[in-house]
């Protein structure tokens, strides 16, 4: 069964919200869904280009009341 | 600048090895945890702020998520009187200069 987990990067700046992003995906299944919250405007770009290097999915990224909200399913 | 570097590459998949040396070996040792680098111009101030992650946790985060290797220039080890051990991440071998940079001949290196 796969999981959707929240990871809350909220007011930390680059790379801070990738690096958390990145320890929860150490430890998510194959299959699993993380939102990664962010108000750091360079970690909307940068993160997005980590999950594609890397080879996850990219669900979506949102900007919702300043907040991002970046989907991704861990893939391998 | 140099540990967000090796943290962000060493996550995304690159081989990474870190040579301390010089100044920046003795805000390693264990008993200077508390030690805080000089600020460096006027970006210093800005990045001190809350938020910005430390470099240390950075460094660490680079050895645990990415594999990255963390090497001390064995002249700065000397001059410092301490070894390895001494050191509070997880440090490989003492290394020498020569040696560091046979190793990554075939890479990329990136100065600080």
């Amino acid at each position: 069964m796969s999981e959707e987990k929240i990871v809350d990067a909220r007011n930390t700046f680059c790379p801070g919200p990738l690096m958390e992003l990145i320890s929860f995906m150490k430890r998510a299944g194959v299959g699993d869904q993380l939102e990664l919250l962010s108000t750091d405007a360079g970690s909307a770009n940068d993160v997005p280009e980590w999950i594609s290097k890397v080879g996850h999915e990219l669900v979506s990224n949102e900007k919702i009341d300043d907040v991002w909200h970046i989907k991704v399913r861990k893939i391998k | 600048m140099a540990a967000m570097v090796a943290s962000v590459a060493a996550a995304s998949g690159s081989e990474v090895s870190v040579f301390f040396s010089m100044n920046a070996l003795q805000f390693l040792v264990k008993e200077n945890s508390t030690l805080v680098p000089p600020k460096e111009g006027a970006f210093g101030d800005l990045i001190g702020v809350e938020g910005v992650p430390e470099f240390r946790v950075l460094f660490e985060q680079a050895a645990e998520l990415g594999d990255a290797k963390l090497l001390a220039c064995s002249m700065a080890l000397d001059l410092l009187k301490v070894s390895p051990d001494d050191l509070m991440l997880e440090f490989g071998p003492a290394t020498g200069l020569t040696r560091f940079l046979s190793d990554a001949e075939d890479g990329k290196i990136v100065s600080f």
